[in-house]
């Protein structure tokens, strides 16, 4: 066997905090990267990925242990490593006022690349991002997904001897993310790059020779992603859902027995699940009665929920569960909840929201999907008032969003993707707030702050900006919930959180469904519209499908039937293409 | 809860969050008191005009019992001090530019001479032009010194002049300055503090979730607009202390007064400040245009130079600075005891800039976009 990369042994990180006190970020540990390999690194968010990464890089010194990067100590001499290596951090510095070649030539220019080289590799890196049309236009206005290309394009103008990359995948669009994963991989291929990444996503990981799984500073396992999957054998399967049952209500009730099951998520109408293997088939049976089980094929994703799940409980016992009560106000009176029609959004020249119609019922989840960019944000904003419409017909809880702003206003809840609320105040002073805001009475506030206080078991009197991120976004939830809306809005709630809190998280979601709260959310996790009722999808600002998760995966056809993310794609690309060959003709 | 009770109940929670907010930031708590307390004694003490220790040379070619005199006469006075007893006229130069003195007397060699013939004798004081209020001080200190020495000799002329300044008998540049501080300095951190508060919340994320709230735009801006108008009438209230009790400057006028104008005028400060929040998308902007505003508002308020020497373009643009009425109402009041009456054009530029800005901030809250 050759030389490891990277080799790290005992490796450690602390970090002062001034409020937290000492924080762990990677803990004694040990691993070694082989070379010519794509070797990741995956873990939840707070794992400690970018950390390590930013060691390797030479960025940040370790406080403990040892560590060599292509045979050289990078403590020692992080210059040397970094004239060798190629880093891409997860915000890549472009520069938003240079065209696309300007960033390119100022990245030679940095990295002191010949120019007699250049033109060779530019031509090699556009074809590869598929970004040779685009070299004329600022880096500024690209979309997330190209400006990430063009990151990597950067990132490769020379040709470095390992190549780095710091979850280059996080905030893509599914087909952005799937372009920049053929170009790693083809460069592994044709050039033998030794290449480690970080991601949070298994499917990712599945592609890696080699898996580091991290959580909490430490690697739980590392091997070949088909030699982690074994942990999982014979303990997957499939519970086959009724037709007219949502699977998240079958989700719910296995989750929820986690004495018998390890994880349950919503797969393609039916529930995938990994039960414990001490359980009992009869105790599952009397949990799901009637409904047919079935063993699958065992994933990456199914041994990284069992890690996980196995750490979570060796470090702090069960996690606790969110359940709720009352929340939701019942008066079905059978009309939609939200009506959409004809609404329009332009900015300038420029519209983001084209001529969009759409109904959401009464105690619905309701998904909106799309790239970066599809103008979902947009309608999602407009949905909860915080942007006018250009024109339309815009109706939420029953009153129109024209004329009665304020009233609307009073009956939706809102949570935000990053956390916003008053970091500075405590938690019981935020609710205080919020819940004076939106007009409850002393009384009703006191009940509602106890109440809220209870369901997401969380110290009224921690300040809220110190709060660990699982907990700010509870306390975003009950701030959301406080005033009992009717309808509650969730702007890409779950980015950032580990799979466990997402679990957790849906779990509170779908019972506030079942208490008649309609819910309208944003992700760009698509395996999370599993859990919906029903999905829209958006892109160039026009709806592009909207039907139930089985309803848009049969619009997808073939290409989609497997799972939410390649039936997404398959239904954007299809759009595209078309859109190309109206404009072309 | 209904209508109007509503309305203020939820005006209140904002109010009240605004208020917990400052108050629990120790580094915006610092900010309330130490400045302004630091700032009025700073001015106080620093920015005058007086003449203390000016330092003057001598180049004394007369050398006579008459320059002697004069000379003697100038030292007595304790605002001057000889650094310098030049030999020749080619040191002059040198001694202005160095800086070192700020006027030069000169007495020529047939100064006695002439004295003694009952002619004319000119003297001459070459002054440093570069300092023109304080050299203009001195120039007229110098004048009188010599007036009085004329006068000792019998040769008064026939037209004296008798000056009183009124409201301020001894001159003293403090006493101007510094009732204009209690509108001025409370204008700056007023100012500062309002375009921070929408700003802030934009740039973290919190003014959506105020948005998607049933508050409606008048109560946002009440809820942000109240709590900077209190720090903006704390501010002065420590400063107008300072003023009051530590350099003893004496108020003529009503307090009751001087109180309701630094309302209305806080209250515009705050309607600009709100403004700049309003279109500002993150601190950093919201501090930037804060910065590029505050000069040529105290340039254009007539805290320094007078309103009526400007230019007439920059004299018309003064009528929409409520710096330059607050600081008229400020200092009439302090100063000369003026009622209601006598200020009262003042309020009109003032309350016409509230009626602007406000309303345009609340409508900017909404349709800023981002």
């Amino acid at each position: 066997m050759t030389d490891p990369v990277v080799a790290a042994e005992g490796l450690s990180k602390v970090f002062r905090d001034d409020n937290l006190g000492y924080v762990t970020a990677i803990d004694a540990l040990t691993l070694n990267v082989r070379p010519g390999e794509l070797t990741a690194l995956v873990g939840p968010d707070g794992a400690g990925k970018t950390t390590l990464m930013r060691m390797f890089a030479g960025l940040m010194k370790p406080d403990g242990g040892s560590l060599s990067v292509l045979g050289i100590d990078v403590v020692r001499d992080p210059q040397q490593v970094q004239d060798r290596i190629s880093y891409m951090p997860q915000r890549f510095g472009l520069y938003e006022d240079l065209s696309v070649m300007e960033n390119l030539d100022l990245y030679a220019d940095l990295h002191g690349v010949p120019h007699e080289e250049r033109r060779e590799r530019y031509a090699r890196m556009l074809e590869m991002t598929d970004m040779a049309r685009f070299t004329a236009r600022p880096a500024g206005k690209l979309s997330g997904g190209m400006k990430q290309k063009l990151g990597l394009a950067c990132t490769l103008v020379r040709s470095p001897e390992l190549l780095l990359l710091d979850e280059p995948s996080v905030g893509v669009d599914p087909l952005s993310r799937r372009d920049l994963w053929k170009i790693v991989q083809q460069l592994v291929e044709d050039e033998g790059l030794s290449v480690v990444l970080s991601t949070s996503y298994s499917d990712e990981a599945e592609r890696c020779a080699r898996v580091h799984v991290m959580h909490g500073g430490r690697v739980l396992e590392s091997g070949q992603p088909g030699a982690i999957r074994e942990r999982a054998r014979g303990l997957t399967f499939t519970a086959a859902t009724p037709d007219g049952t949502p699977a998240r209500n079958v989700q719910a009730r296995l989750i929820d027995a986690s004495a018998l099951i390890i994880d349950a998520v919503p797969q393609g109408g039916n529930v995938r699940y990994i039960r414990r293997p001490d359980a009992d088939e009869r105790e599952i049976e009397a949990l799901i009665p009637g409904i047919a089980r079935e063993r699958r094929v065992e994933e990456l994703e199914d041994a990284f929920m069992m890690l996980l799940r196995e750490h979570e409980e060796a470090a702090s016992g069960a996690a606790p569960s969110m359940k709720t009560t009352e929340n939701g106000i019942r008066h079905d009176d059978g009309k939609p909840v939200i009506q959409v029609r004809d609404l329009v959004r332009k900015f300038g020249d420029f519209t983001a929201v084209a001529s969009t119609s759409f109904a959401v019922e009464r105690g619905e989840i309701f998904g909106l999907l799309g790239p970066n960019g599809a103008g979902k944000t947009t309608t999602f904003r407009m949905l909860c008032g915080l942007l006018p419409a250009t024109s339309g017909h815009l109706e939420v809880a029953g009153r129109d969003l024209r004329t009665a702003r304020a009233r609307a206003r009073a009956r939706i809840g809102y949570v935000s993707q990053k956390f916003a609320l008053y970091g500075n105040l405590s938690v019981r002073e935020n609710l205080q707030f919020f819940g004076g805001a939106y007009g409850l009475g002393q009384r009703a506030l006191r009940e509602r702050i106890a109440a809220m206080v209870a369901q997401f078991n969380l110290d009224p009197s921690a300040i809220s900006g110190l709060l660990p991120a699982g907990y700010r976004q509870r306390l975003a939830m009950a701030t959301g919930l406080l005033h009992q809306p009717e309808i509650l809005f969730l702007d890409e709630p779950t980015s950032g959180i580990d799979p466990l809190a997402r679990r957790a998280f849906w779990r509170t979601i779908t019972a506030l469904a079942q208490d008649g709260v309609t819910i309208v959310i944003t992700t760009h996790f698509m395996e999370e519209a599993e859990y919906c009722d029903r999905i829209a999808i958006q892109d160039a600002g026009e709806m592009l499908a909207i039907g139930t998760p089985r309803e848009i995966r049969e619009l997808a056809g073939q290409a989609g039937a497997r799972d939410m993310n390649s039936a997404f794609i398959a239904i954007v690309e299809d759009s595209r293409d078309r859109r190309g060959t109206r404009v072309a003709a | 809860m209904h209508g109007a009770a509503l309305y203020l109940a939820q005006t209140f929670a904002l109010i009240r969050k605004e208020m917990l907010s400052l108050l629990k930031d120790p580094s915006s708590r610092a900010l309330l008191v130490a400045p302004a307390l630091m700032q009025a004694l700073l001015f106080g003490y620093g920015a005058t005009y007086e003449l203390t220790h000016a330092p003057y040379a001598v180049l004394d070619q007369s050398n006579s019992a008459a320059s002697r005199d004069i000379l003697a006469r100038v030292e007595s006075t304790g605002v001057f001090r000889q650094i310098a007893a030049l030999g020749n006229s080619t040191q002059i130069a040198g001694s202005i530019d160095s800086g070192d003195a700020l006027l030069v007397l000169v007495f020529p060699p047939d100064f006695a001479s002439r004295l003694a013939a009952g002619e004319d004798a000119p003297m001459q004081v070459i002054l440093d032009g570069r300092n023109s209020a304080t050299a203009g001080a001195a120039a007229a200190q110098v004048g009188s010194i010599v007036g009085a020495y004329n006068q000792s000799l019998g040769a008064s002329s026939p037209v004296r002049i008798v000056r009183r300044a009124w409201f301020n008998p001894n001159y003293e540049s403090r006493w101007n300055l510094m009732p204009a501080m209690i509108a001025s300095l409370s204008m700056l951190q007023t100012l500062m503090l309002a375009a921070l508060s929408v700003a802030r919340e934009r740039e973290q994320g919190t003014f959506d979730q105020l948005l998607v709230t049933p508050l409606t735009p008048s109560q946002i801006l009440i809820g942000k607009a109240l709590p900077s108008i209190l720090v903006g009438l704390l501010q002065s209230t420590i400063i107008f202390l300072v003023i009051l009790y530590w350099f003893r400057i004496p108020m003529a006028g009503s307090v009751w007064l001087l109180y309701f104008g630094l309302l209305v005028f806080t209250t515009a400060s705050v309607g600009i400040g709100l403004s700049i929040s309003a279109v500002s998308l993150s601190m950093q902007q919201a501090m930037l245009y804060t910065f590029m505003l505050v000069m040529p508002l105290m340039l254009l308020s007539g805290l320094l130079t007078p309103v009526r020497n400007m230019p007439d373009v920059l004299e018309a643009a003064t009528w929409a600075n409520p710096l330059r009425f607050g600081i008229d109402i400020v200092r009439r009041v302090y100063l000369e005891g003026a009622s209601f009456a006598d200020v009262a054009p003042n309020f009109i530029p003032l309350v016409v800039v509230t009626a602007v800005t406000l309303p345009l901030a609340a409508w900017l809250f909404r349709n800023r976009l981002s």
